[in-house]
């Protein structure tokens, strides 16, 4: 008995990491090619972008709540940056400042609409979402942008994406390969970290677990429980207009049907990171390893030629299964307790 | 004599080590009021599941018209005859329907048909609120109603089933004077249709305007049944708080220099003033029954709600917190009532429970020092005795006392000005609640301490000074020196009305 629930333990615990390991081992072996360091960068690279978009869910689901405009957010910010430097002609920096405060804003505005409005969280980022989808498009006249696209106006688009802007999305740095490790993999990475003191080392995001946990018993300790949500919030918007820098500045266009998995992906990710290590809620490395998995899976498969149409039913399998550990085997293990 | 449409025999039932019923034997008579009254924790409310079918009993039986009632969901205790109405009014209407449907929503459920005919529903709906005399358009919607009016519609589709047995939990709570008493004449007139009813209630104007019996409830057990007119609201009172003297003798000590002066303050527009100072190295105990505003002066001190005239001062400077943050900073610590939803995260360990609106001082450039959380946390586990395998253990692992335990040491952990402690012994045994009344007495020197409480045991324990509220008036204060029990159980059950006509 007392054997038995011990192995339950080190199920929920370490399970999901022996999966990752057992995939990694059984593509190395199988599947020419996936062992390598180009390999693996290409993982990370794969997922970057939705890693850095999960990071900021993460966040708010931390506060029990839910931000469905990351996606939209995203993209607007690409189309945004795309917007400043080949229209309004503007250089990198200012591109990606104004995205970042875009990113910002959108993400107070979703805080306030929950705490102040009381629109239920899924409600207020899902009219958010629309309304950025829409919005985004009507600059352009719902076209793409890229340098010499005609102008609604008469006359040609004369700017251009500027070198420092490229160098964001596609710079590699040497390490111990010539140019291995992109940018955008590096910023995931740091993201991460940085997230995940916040999150887990500061007295800040102590209470933002807390208040996800007992909202009022946080407001009674004194907790700012607005200010913490709206927080939050902000940090997926800036987290997700990040990643439509970087997905602007590897595309090099302002495309307007890309990124349109981000969502779906991201918040799989974050959701996948509830069974890393037991913790049966969210957090930044559980959320950062979720996005690798999912990316690590694909890479193999498709090494070993699965249609790429078979993409989107392999990541469902994957958060289902860890959906089930979750809350399967941990609730089990919680209703013991009583 | 009234036959027995209901009868309890015998019925016990526990939540793990928590014996919340032991050996409950009650009987409901057809055409008569039972009220029931027990103090938070009695064991009511659970009694009320049981007869209504939300939990099973562990021994015991229940028979309805001599047959055995083992009702085993709401539902089926609703098809047998016994209705329930709980006390919050809106679990028991569908705000965005019309009248029409709420009445009928039971027919809805289990009609054959796949359309609705809304005029049949109509119709059909006019009778009943023309025989419950309701006096309302079945079209209007709910959520266009007063609280008496949807109170009134829950009762009325309860009748609908004609039903053998009528549970009504604390349904005046939130009524006005002329509301409660159009509830009491349509309970008049079901109670001469011969329905038994059982009526949950505190309230004496109601108690005495419509019971016909007293049924006492204290720590799960009848402890008096009062039938003889004129009934005995005293002596039901004093059944329901118990009147065992404490075996802790308290040694009142002197008060130091006054820390808050509460002036005229009215907790409503045109309610009865309260003054009161509470004084360093002092403990008060509040008490009073439910709804006698204990809650809501605990609330106003946090800075939850604010008073609607009154000023509150806190060493010489004004005090009107905005919310608990600022209340905080002032230096007033607040344990709040019912720790599952105001004071314990589950998710956390003891550590991080305890130290909770500290962290800052356990920070540095806002990185948690963990080590020195963890030690404030010890020695709080071991001054207060709370019994876990180390300070890392999971809040949900703890019992109850421990549990209350550690959300009572959170705010004993720093010094503060005021310490405000509601119904700091909910839910726990008699160990934890020595223990932690001791610890409360022997720091006291610190600070001011006001302690809510229900429980009169409870306030002669820990108390230096005991204040009555009732009605949201503050009724009397004795010093916890050989106090009257009579004329303390008289003020919190509001024989002294003299006062609240003034």
């Amino acid at each position: 008995m007392q054997k038995n629930s011990n192995l339950i333990h080190f199920a929920i615990r370490y399970g999901f990491l022996l999966l990752l390991a057992g995939l990694v081992l059984y593509f190395s072996i199988f599947a020419p090619g996936f062992a390598g360091p180009r390999s693996a960068v290409f993982v990370f690279q794969s997922v970057a972008i939705t890693g850095i978009l999960a990071l900021g869910v993460t966040c708010t689901l931390v506060v029990d709540g839910f931000d469905l405009s990351i996606g939209s957010v995203a993209t607007s910010a690409l189309m945004m940056s795309a917007y400043f430097m080949v229209i309004l002609e503007q250089p990198a920096w200012v591109a990606v400042l104004a995205c970042l405060a875009m990113g910002a804003f959108v993400g107070l505005v979703n805080g306030l609409l929950i705490v102040k409005m009381r629109v239920p969280d899924l409600l207020a980022t899902l009219g958010m979402m629309f309304l950025l989808i829409g919005l985004q498009r009507i600059p352009t006249e719902g076209r793409s942008i890229s340098t010499g696209m005609a102008l609604p106006g008469g006359g040609n688009a004369e700017g251009t994406f500027s070198a420092a802007f490229l160098w964001l999305g596609r710079h590699r740095f040497d390490f111990f390969l010539e140019k291995l490790i992109p940018v955008p993999v590096i910023i995931f990475v740091l993201l991460g970290v940085l997230i995940w003191i916040f999150l887990h080392l500061t007295r800040h995001g102590r209470l933002m677990y807390a208040i996800g946990s007992n909202e009022r018993a946080s407001e009674l300790a004194g907790a700012n429980v607005q200010g913490y949500k709206i927080a939050a919030y902000m940090i997926s918007g800036v987290t997700a207009s990040i990643g439509g820098i970087l997905l602007a500045a590897r595309l090099g266009r302002g495309d307007v049907a890309s990124g349109n998995n981000l969502l779906l992906d991201s918040v799989a990710a974050a959701l996948i990171g509830f069974a890393v290590l037991g913790a049966a809620k969210p957090n930044a490395f559980g959320t950062a390893v979720g996005a690798i998995f999912v990316g690590i899976l694909l890479q193999g498969l498709t090494m070993m030629n699965a249609p790429y149409y078979t993409q989107d039913f392999v990541k469902g399998a994957v958060l289902v299964v860890a959906l089930v550990f979750t809350f399967a085997l941990s609730g089990r293990k919680r209703g013991s307790g009583h | 004599m009234n036959t027995i449409v209901c009868k309890v025999s015998g019925l016990e039932k526990a939540f793990g080590p928590n014996r919340v019923l032991r050996n409950i034997d009650l009987e409901l008579p057809s055409g008569q009021v039972t009220v029931l009254m027990g103090a938070n924790g009695a064991g009511k409310s659970t009694l009320v599941k049981v007869l209504c079918g939300v939990h099973e009993p562990d021994t015991g039986q229940i028979t309805l018209f001599d047959q055995p009632f083992t009702p085993h969901s709401p539902r089926d205790a609703f098809a047998k005859g016994v209705v329930t109405v709980h006390q919050s009014i809106n679990d028991g209407v569908a705000p965005d329907l019309d009248v029409a449907s709420n009445l009928m929503i039971d027919r809805l459920t289990e009609s054959r048909g796949f359309f609705l005919s809304d005029r049949a529903l109509r119709r059909e709906a006019r009778k009943i609120a023309e025989a419950m005399q309701l006096g309302l358009d079945v079209r209007a919607p709910v959520s266009s109603l007063g609280v008496a009016d949807r109170q009134m519609i829950a009762i009325a589709r309860a009748m609908v089933r004609e039903p053998k047995v009528l549970i009504l939990d604390e349904p005046t709570s939130s009524l006005s004077a002329a509301e409660s008493e159009r509830l009491f004449t349509l309970i008049d007139r079901l109670r001469a249709t011969g329905v038994a009813i059982l009526y949950i209630s505190h309230r004496r104007s109601d108690i005495q305007r419509i019971a016909d019996r007293i049924v006492s409830m204290r720590d799960g057990r009848i402890a008096g049944v009062f039938e003889e007119t004129p009934l005995d609201y005293e002596g039901a009172v004093t059944a329901m708080l118990g009147h065992a003297m404490t075996d802790v003798p308290v040694r009142p000590t002197a008060p130091g220099a006054p820390v808050l002066h509460i002036e005229n303050l009215s907790m409503q527009p045109g309610g009865p003033a309260i003054n009161l100072t509470a004084h360093k190295n002092e403990v008060i105990a509040v008490t009073g029954l439910l709804g006698s505003g204990k809650s809501r002066l605990a609330s106003i001190l946090f800075g939850l709600e604010k008073p609607a005239i009154g000023r509150l001062t806190l060493n010489g400077a004004p005090y009107a917190p905005a919310n608990p943050a600022e209340a905080i900073r002032a230096g007033v610590h607040f344990s709040p009532k019912d720790r599952a939803s105001n004071g314990v995260v589950p998710e956390f360990d003891i550590t991080n429970n305890l130290t909770l609106p500290f962290l800052k001082n356990f920070s540095r450039l806002s990185m948690l020092g963990r080590g020195g959380q963890r030690a404030a946390t010890r020695s709080m586990i071991e001054t207060l005795g709370v019994v876990c395998q180390g300070e890392t253990d999971g809040i949900g692992t703890l019992s109850g006392g421990n549990q209350q335990k550690v959300m009572v040491g959170r705010w004993l952990s720093q010094p503060c000005a005021l310490l405000v402690l509601d119904e700091p012994f909910q839910g726990v045994d008699i160990k934890a609640r020595r223990d932690i009344g001791e610890h409360i007495r022997q720091t006291a020197g610190q600070r001011a301490t006001i302690v809510f409480v229900a429980e009169i045991d409870e306030a002669l324990e820990i108390a230096d000074r005991i204040v009555v509220l009732n009605e949201q008036a503050l009724v009397g204060e004795h010093k916890n020196e050989n106090i009257e029990l009579a004329t303390l159980m008289a003020q919190i059950s509001g024989r002294s009305e003299a006062i609240l006509g003034a």
